[in-house]
C-alpha cells in the first residue's frame, strides 16, 4: 500500500520535473540574474556596486522613455490592426470554410512561419523599396510618375509587424469561434438582431477570451520584435529592443541594458493588466484556455 | 550501495567520452563572416587531420560580448579589430597573452605587426598580432556623384535623399575628422572628446533629412547603391569592391580627410582549450597561397609583407581604381578605444537615431 | 384560404434542394392561430430544413411560406416574427436571464422601463419570478427551457418553432416539459410548431401532427387519426407499436377481405378508407399490441374474445412495465408477436404456456405493398 503511493508519488515528481526544470533554469533563474545585474552600477573598470542608477538614467533621459512609448503605442496600434483584420480571416476560417478548405486556410496562415524573421522582412523591403515591386507597378500603370520610397518609415513597419504577429491572433480566434455553436449566432438574428447588433452584443462577447489572449500574445510579441523594426524602419524610427540591444552590444553597458529588459517587461506587463482590467477579463479564463 | 556504483558508471563514462573527444581536437573559430572560407577549412583540415576547424561569424561588439558572457570561454581564437583589444582586456579580462615565438611574425608587414603590438601591449605582455586590414571610407557612383570626396560631403544638398551611412563609430569619428578635429588624440581627454561628440551629433541630425536610410549591414547597402536609390554612402572598402566587380562606376573612394584604416587581429580567449592549433591556423593562414584565397573571401588586404600583391587580380583592380600612394599615406589607423569611450559614443548615436531630423 | 389571416403559418409546395438531393419536397401544410402543430419524422427526414426554411437561415428552392397571410420570402430572419427555441436552445452564456430576455426587446429598440416591465412580465408567466440576476450556467435544465421559451414570447411572435428542444433532457424531466409545454402554449396562446422525432412528444402536446419521411409529409392529422386510422405503412409503422405481418390478398371488398400471410396463415381486414384491395396484391399487415388479446388455451374465456383473427402460440417471455406490460409469443410459424397484456400479479401468464392470440378484423390496418421493406 505504501509503495504503491510512493510509486505513484514519485512518477508525479518524474512528469513535473522538466517543467520545474524549464522555469526554474530557463525562466526564473535568468531574471533574477538580469534584476541583480540591473541593480549595479559600474563606478569603475571591474568596479561595480549596488543602486538604482541604471533606472535613474532611464527617467532622467527622455529618449529612453519616449522610445518606451513609442514602442508601446505602435504595439498597441499593430495589435489592434491584427485584430481588425484577423477577426474576418478567423471568423471565416471557424464559421464560413467547409471542413475540407478549414485546414487548408490555417496552413495558409501558417506559411509565414516556415520563414525567418529576417527573410520575411527582406521579402517586405523588395516589395516596398524605392526600386521595389509596387513602386515600379505603380510607375507601369502610371499613377505615379517617378519611383516612390514606401520603406523605411513607421507604415513599413507598421505593415510588417502586423503581417508578422497576426497569426498569433488568429489561431485563439478561431479556437474560441470554433467552439461556438453556430445556433447561438441565428438565435441572434432569429430574436431581431442586425449583423451588427450579433457580432457586436453575441460574437464579439463570446471571442472575448480568445480576443484578448490574441492581444495578449501579439501585443507581447511586436513589443519584444527587434528585426522587423530594425530592417523596415526608416532613419527617425527606433523600438525599445534596438535600445536594449545597444546597451548590451555597442555600448558594453550589460547593467543598463537588463535595467532596460526589466522596464520592457514591467512595461508590458502592465499594458496588458490593464488590458484585462479594461476588458473585465482574466488570464485564467483567456491564455490559460486557449 | 547500488546507487554508488551506478554514479561512478556514470563518470566513468563522462570521462571516457571527454577522453574521446580530446583525440580529435577541436579549433573553434570566433571571427567575421567570410574570414573563413570553407575551401581554406577544407584544405587545413587535410593537413592536420587531428584538428576539426568550427567557425562561429560575429563582429566586433558581438566578439566581445560572447567572451564577457563566458570569461573568455567557448573559443579558442578571435578576431577582433586592433582597437577592441585594450580596452576590453582591461575591463573584462576576456583574453590571454600570445606567445609570439609560435607565431611566424617574419612574414608580417613589420609596420602593421609593431602597430597592432604597441596598440595591444598590457604590462609587457602582447595579446593580439594582425591578420588583414582594410579600411573604411566613402563609396560612390562616378558618374551620378563625381565630386564625393569628403565624409562631410554626404551631408551635401546636392545628394539630398541619395545617401547613406551605417550609424556606427565610424561615421561619428570621420565626421570629426572632416570638422577639423582629431578625435583619437581627443581619447585622452574625455571632456574634449565629449564635446567633439557633441558638435558631430548636432552635424549628423542636421543631416539626416539628406540621408535615405542608415544602412544595416552589407547586403542593404549593396541593394540600395545597386539599384541607384542612394548615389554615395560610407562603406566598407571590401563591399565597395565586390560592387566594383558588377558596376565599374561604383568606386571605393579614399576621403580626403583619410580613410580610417582598421586591422583585424589574432587573439587568445581567455579560457581557449587549444592554444596549439589556433597557433597553427594562424600560420597557416598567413602562408602566400593561402593569403590569396582569403583575401578573395573577404576583400581585405592581408598583413604579410606585399599582401596587396598577393590579393586576387579583381580586387587589385578595385584597390588600384581606389587608392594612390598618397592615400595610403594618408590612412588614419583607428586608434585603441579607451574604457567607457564605447559608453558615450553610444548615447552620440542613439542621441542622434532618436532625433527628428526630416 | 391563402387570403385567410386566421392560418397564422402556411406552406405551399415548398421544396428545398441541396445540389441533386432533395431534402424537402413540395410541402403544403397551413396552421391555425393558436394551434399546437408537431411535425414528426426520423432524423434525415427534412424537417430540420422545412424549420430553417420558415425561420428564415434557409431559402426554399421552390414553393411559398406565409406567415398572417404574408409572404415571407426575401425577408431576412431578423425581420420575421417567427421565433425560435433551439435544439440546445443557444441561450447566451455571456449575459445573465435578464439580459437574454431583454435581447430581443432591445432589438426591437424597445425603452428600458418597458423592457423591464415586459421581462419581469414574461418571467411571472414563467412562473420563475426570482431568476433574472442569475447567469444561465446556474439555472437548471427545465429552467433553461422556460428561459429560452420566455425570451422568444417576450417579443409576441406570430408561430414559435420549437425544434426538439427536449431532447437534452433526461427522461423524468421531459415528461414533465411535455406538459408544461403544453400548459405554456395555452397560456400564451400562440402557435407553436414543434419539430420532434419521438411520437410520444408529438402525441402528448400536438393538436395536430405531420408525419414527415424522406422530404415528403405522409399524412397530417390529430393524434388519435395517425394513431387509428394512419394512411400509409409508414405512418402505421412509424406512430405507436405494431405486429406486422405481408401476405398477398385472396378476397376483397369495399369494406374489407382476406388476406393468406407468408406464413400461410389466413388473416381478414377491414378496409381503410373505403378503398377496395385488389385481390392477388401484396399486401402489409399491421395490427396494434393492445389490440390482440391473449387468452390461456383451453380456459373458458375464449369465447368473450371476440375477434375474427385467431392464432394459437406458446409464451415466449413477459415484458413487464406496469400497465404497458407486454407478452411475447411465439407462433406455431415461429414468429413473435406482441400483446399487451394486464398482469396483477395473481395467475398470471407464464412462459411456456400455450395460448390463443384474439383479435378483429377492424383492427387489423391493411395497406398496399410498396415493393420496399
Amino acid at each position: 500500500m505504501m509503495q504503491n503511493k510512493d510509486i505513484k508519488r514519485l512518477s508525479l515528481y518524474l512528469l513535473f520535473a522538466p517543467f520545474a526544470l524549464w522555469i526554474i533554469l530557463l525562466v526564473i533563474l535568468p531574471h533574477i540574474g538580469m534584476v541583480v545585474l540591473s541593480l549595479k552600477e559600474k563606478i569603475a573598470p571591474r568596479v561595480y556596486e549596488y543602486s538604482f542608477a541604471n533606472y535613474l538614467e532611464f527617467l532622467n533621459e527622455p529618449i529612453y522613455w519616449n522610445t518606451l512609448l513609442r514602442t508601446g503605442s505602435m504595439s498597441l496600434l499593430v495589435t489592434a490592426l491584427a485584430l481588425l483584420i484577423g477577426f474576418p480571416i478567423a471568423y471565416y476560417i471557424a464559421k464560413i470554410a467547409g471542413p475540407r478548405s478549414r485546414g487548408g486556410l490555417f496552413l495558409l496562415c501558417l506559411i509565414p512561419l516556415w520563414v525567418s524573421d529576417l527573410i520575411r522582412a527582406f521579402g517586405w523591403i523588395l516589395l516596398l523599396r524605392e526600386t521595389g515591386v509596387i513602386s515600379n507597378f505603380l510607375l507601369w500603370t502610371g499613377l505615379i510618375g517617378e519611383p516612390v520610397e514606401f520603406l523605411y518609415n513607421d507604415v513599413a513597419v507598421i505593415v510588417g509587424l502586423t503581417y508578422t504577429v497576426i497569426l498569433f491572433m488568429i489561431v485563439p480566434l478561431v479556437s474560441t469561434l470554433d467552439g461556438m455553436d453556430n445556433a447561438m449566432i441565428e438565435a441572434g438574428y432569429n430574436l431581431g438582431g442586425s449583423g451588427f447588433t450579433v457580432l457586436r452584443r453575441i460574437i464579439i462577447p463570446y471571442a472575448m477570451p480568445g480576443i484578448v489572449a490574441g492581444c495578449i500574445v501579439t501585443f507581447m510579441l511586436t513589443a519584444g520584435s527587434y528585426l522587423t523594426p530594425i530592417l523596415l524602419g526608416g532613419k527617425n524610427s527606433s523600438w525599445f529592443t534596438e535600445q536594449i540591444y545597444n546597451q548590451f552590444i555597442t555600448r558594453f553597458n550589460w547593467e543598463g541594458g537588463a535595467a532596460f529588459g526589466m522596464l520592457l517587461l514591467f512595461f508590458t506587463s502592465l499594458v496588458i493588466w490593464l488590458g484585462l482590467k479594461l476588458s473585465g477579463q482574466t488570464l485564467a479564463n483567456t491564455v490559460a484556455k486557449s | 550501495m547500488h546507487f554508488k556504483t551506478t554514479l561512478a558508471g556514470l563518470l566513468a563514462a563522462t570521462m571516457l567520452a571527454g577522453a574521446g573527444s580530446a583525440q580529435a581536437e577541436t579549433l573553434r573559430l570566433l571571427t567575421w563572416g567570410s574570414y573563413a572560407p570553407d575551401e581554406l577549412i577544407e584544405k587545413f583540415e587535410a593537413e592536420y587531420p587531428d584538428i576539426d576547424v568550427e567557425v562561429t561569424f560575429s563582429n566586433n561588439e558581438e566578439m566581445i560580448a560572447k567572451l564577457r558572457a563566458t570569461g573568455g570561454a567557448g573559443f579558442d581564437l578571435a578576431q577582433p579589430s586592433h582597437d577592441r583589444i585594450y580596452a576590453a582586456q582591461l575591463e573584462y579580462d576576456i583574453y590571454k597573452p600570445l606567445d609570439l615565438s609560435k607565431i611566424d611574425t617574419s612574414v608580417m608587414e613589420a609596420k602593421l605587426l609593431d602597430g597592432v603590438k604597441e596598440n595591444t601591449t598590457i604590462e609587457g605582455e602582447v595579446y593580439a598580432v594582425p591578420h588583414q586590414w582594410g579600411t573604411s571610407g566613402l563609396m560612390a557612383d562616378k558618374t551620378k556623384a563625381p565630386d564625393l570626396k569628403s565624409w562631410a560631403d554626404l551631408c551635401n544638398p546636392a545628394y539630398e535623399g541619395k545617401t547613406s551611412m551605417r550609424l556606427k563609430r565610424t561615421i561619428l569619428l570621420g565626421t570629426a575628422f572632416s570638422m577639423g578635429e582629431d578625435p583619437f588624440a581627443a581619447y585622452s581627454d574625455l571632456d574634449k572628446y565629449q564635446g567633439i561628440l557633441d558638435k558631430v551629433a548636432e552635424k549628423l541630425i542636421e543631416c539626416k533629412g539628406n540621408i535615405k536610410a542608415y544602412w544595416k549591414g552589407g547586403d542593404d547597402l549593396s541593394a540600395m547603391m545597386l539599384s541607384g536609390e542612394i548615389v554615395g554612402s560610407e562603406t566598407w572598402d571590401s563591399t565597395a569592391y565586390k560592387l566594383f566587380d558588377q558596376n565599374k562606376n561604383i568606386v571605393f573612394v579614399p576621403p580626403k580627410e583619410g580613410a580610417l584604416a582598421w586591422i583585424d587581429t589574432f587573439a587568445l580567449p581567455r579560457k581557449a582549450k587549444a592554444d596549439d592549433a589556433a597557433y597553427k591556423w594562424i600560420n597557416f593562414v598567413l602562408r602566400p597561397e593561402n593569403v590569396t584565397l582569403m583575401s578573395a573571401s573577404t576583400g581585405a588586404i592581408a598583413a604579410v609583407k606585399g599582401g596587396q600583391d598577393l590579393l586576387p587580380e579583381d580586387k587589385k583592380a578595385a584597390v588600384n581604381a581606389a587608392f594612390t600612394a598618397e592615400d595610403i599615406d594618408n590612412l588614419k589607423f583607428f586608434a585603441n578605444i579607451p574604457p567607457g569611450v564605447e559608453d558615450m559614443e553610444g548615447k552620440t548615436l542613439e542621441k542622434i537615431k532618436a532625433a527628428t531630423g526630416g | 384560404m391563402t387570403d385567410n389571416p386566421s392560418y397564422d403559418l402556411e406552406c405551399l409546395d415548398v421544396s428545398k434542394n441541396f445540389g441533386s438531393i432533395r431534402a424537402v419536397k413540395d410541402v403544403s401544410f397551413d396552421i391555425p392561430s393558436g394551434s399546437f402543430f408537431s411535425i414528426l419524422g426520423p432524423s434525415g427526414c427534412g424537417k430540420t430544413t422545412l424549420m430553417r426554411m420558415i425561420a428564415g437561415f434557409e431559402d426554399p428552392s421552390g414553393g411559398d411560406i406565409r406567415i398572417k397571410g404574408k409572404s415571407v420570402l426575401g425577408t431576412p430572419p431578423n425581420k420575421r416574427n417567427v421565433k425560435m427555441v433551439f435544439q440546445h436552445l443557444a441561450l447566451f452564456p455571456m449575459m445573465n436571464v435578464y439580459e437574454n430576455i431583454a435581447y430581443g426587446l432591445r432589438c426591437n429598440g424597445v425603452g428600458n422601463a418597458e423592457i423591464k416591465r415586459k421581462v419581469h412580465d414574461v418571467l411571472e408567466r414563467i412562473a420563475l419570478p426570482d431568476v433574472a440576476e442569475r447567469e444561465i450556467h446556474q439555472l437548471s435544465g427545465g429552467q433553461k427551457q422556460r428561459i429560452a421559451i420566455a425570451r422568444c414570447m417576450v417579443l409576441d411572435p406570430d408561430v414559435l418553432l420549437l425544434d426538439e428542444p427536449l431532447g437534452a433532457l433526461d427522461l423524468k424531466l421531459r415528461e414533465a416539459m411535455k406538459i408544461e409545454l403544453k400548459l405554456l402554449q395555452h397560456q400564451f396562446n400562440t402557435t407553436f410548431v414543434y419539430i420532434t422525432h419521438d411520437q410520444s412528444e408529438a402525441l402528448v402536446m400536438s393538436d395536430n401532427v405531420a408525419i414527415m419521411n424522406q422530404g415528403e409529409f405522409e399524412q397530417i392529422g390529430t393524434p388519435q387519426e395517425l394513431y387509428h386510422h394512419p394512411s400509409t405503412a409508414f405512418v402505421a409503422s412509424f406512430v405507436g407499436d405494431s405486429n406486422r405481418w405481408s401476405g398477398v390478398v385472396k378476397s376483397s371488398d369495399s369494406t374489407g377481405g382476406k388476406v393468406e400471410t407468408e406464413q400461410g396463415l389466413p388473416m381478414s381486414f377491414s378496409s381503410a378508407g373505403e378503398k377496395t384491395m385488389q385481390e392477388g396484391s401484396r399486401v402489409n399487415i399491421f395490427v396494434r399490441p393492445e389490440f390482440i388479446r391473449t387468452v390461456r388455451a383451453g380456459g373458458g374465456d375464449l369465447q368473450d374474445a371476440a375477434g375474427e383473427n385467431r392464432m394459437d402460440g406458446i409464451v415466449d417471455s413477459l415484458l413487464f412495465n406496469g400497465a404497458n406490460s407486454r407478452v411475447l409469443v411465439r407462433t406455431g410459424s415461429g414468429e413473435l408477436v406482441e400483446s399487451d397484456v394486464t398482469l396483477t400479479g395473481e395467475n398470471d401468464l407464464k412462459p411456456g404456456e400455450d395460448v390463443h392470440l384474439v383479435w378483429s378484423s377492424k383492427q387489423s390496418m391493411c395497406f398496399a405493398d410498396q415493393g420496399k421493406a
